[in-house]
């Protein structure tokens, strides 16, 4: 295990994180991560959105199509 | 005869007419799930039928439209059942290596981003745009079909980790494995066929 996790490894941990709790030092995998990679910043940011845009999506309204 | 879409007074909601104006919507929950457009309007109808035996069980403590949805989410769950024991989840290898071959694109061998993401903007300006949705709806269908069913019973129908290993009999790293990939190809597709090419 590298010190700094790689992003494919950051990806797994931020997608689980939808799906249950992180341990303590996955937290800390992801914290020392995130503030060196603008790219992965987004990529948490977009899996917000892609729960989002569900939720949106199902929910849009009709008449608007 | 005006259609009270919101509660259950007098004719009730339950008359075929006042729940017709839901189709578009069921359908659409339903497509995210099973893909398959016949299966999808054979579920939606089915749900309005069971909708009219059933009205007098509506009790006007939820809107119809939830009520409606909870029909249809049982609808698809059965399906979903059927189709985990016809063709099961684990041990397609050719699934598999597919799909993994699919993630292995999307980064370089030291794990870092071949396309790195990019800022997509403020959320809800994409939210109100038709041709965002028309992307997602296609980058949803194009999702290979293990990742899409395991994604869709998470976000579609909010189930537990827990809950998808049980009906869909895979275990709980698996689904988070699925999971993980169908959140990248989405995400890709949605920022390749949106945003463009830089």
């Amino acid at each position: 295990m590298k010190l700094i996790p790689s992003c494919r490894e950051v990806s797994e941990l931020l997608s689980q994180a939808q799906d249950r709790p992180l341990g303590a030092i996955e937290r800390l995998r992801v914290r020392v991560h995130l503030p060196l990679c603008e790219a992965c910043r987004n990529f948490s940011t977009h899996l917000a959105l892609l729960r989002a845009a569900v939720r949106a999506y199902l929910n849009r309204d009709d008449s608007a199509r | 005869m005006a259609a009270d879409a919101t509660t259950a007074k007098g004719d009730g909601p339950q008359q075929p007419a006042a729940l017709e104006q839901y189709r578009d919507y069921l359908l659409r929950y339903a497509l995210l799930q099973l893909r398959d457009r016949a299966a999808a309007e054979d579920a939606v109808q089915e749900t309005l039928l069971a909708a009219i035996e059933s009205s007098g069980r509506y009790a006007a403590k939820s809107s119809v439209k939830t009520w409606l949805t909870g029909i249809l989410k049982h609808k698809i769950i059965d399906h979903v059942r059927r189709q985990s024991r016809e063709q099961p989840l684990a041990g397609d290898d050719a699934a598999e290596r597919s799909e993994s071959e699919l993630v292995d694109a999307l980064f370089a061998a030291d794990g870092h981003w071949r396309d790195p993401p990019r800022s997509w903007g403020d959320p809800d300006r994409a939210f109100e745009n038709a041709r965002f949705w028309e992307v997602f709806e296609l980058c949803s269908r194009a999702m290979p079909a293990r990742m899409a069913r395991v994604f869709a019973l998470r976000e579609v129908f909010e189930l537990s980790t827990e809950e998808i290993c049980k009906e869909l009999d895979i275990s709980a790293t698996n689904c988070w494995v699925l999971l993980h990939r169908a959140r990248l190809a989405l995400r890709a597709c949605l920022e390749t066929r949106w945003l463009g090419h830089r």
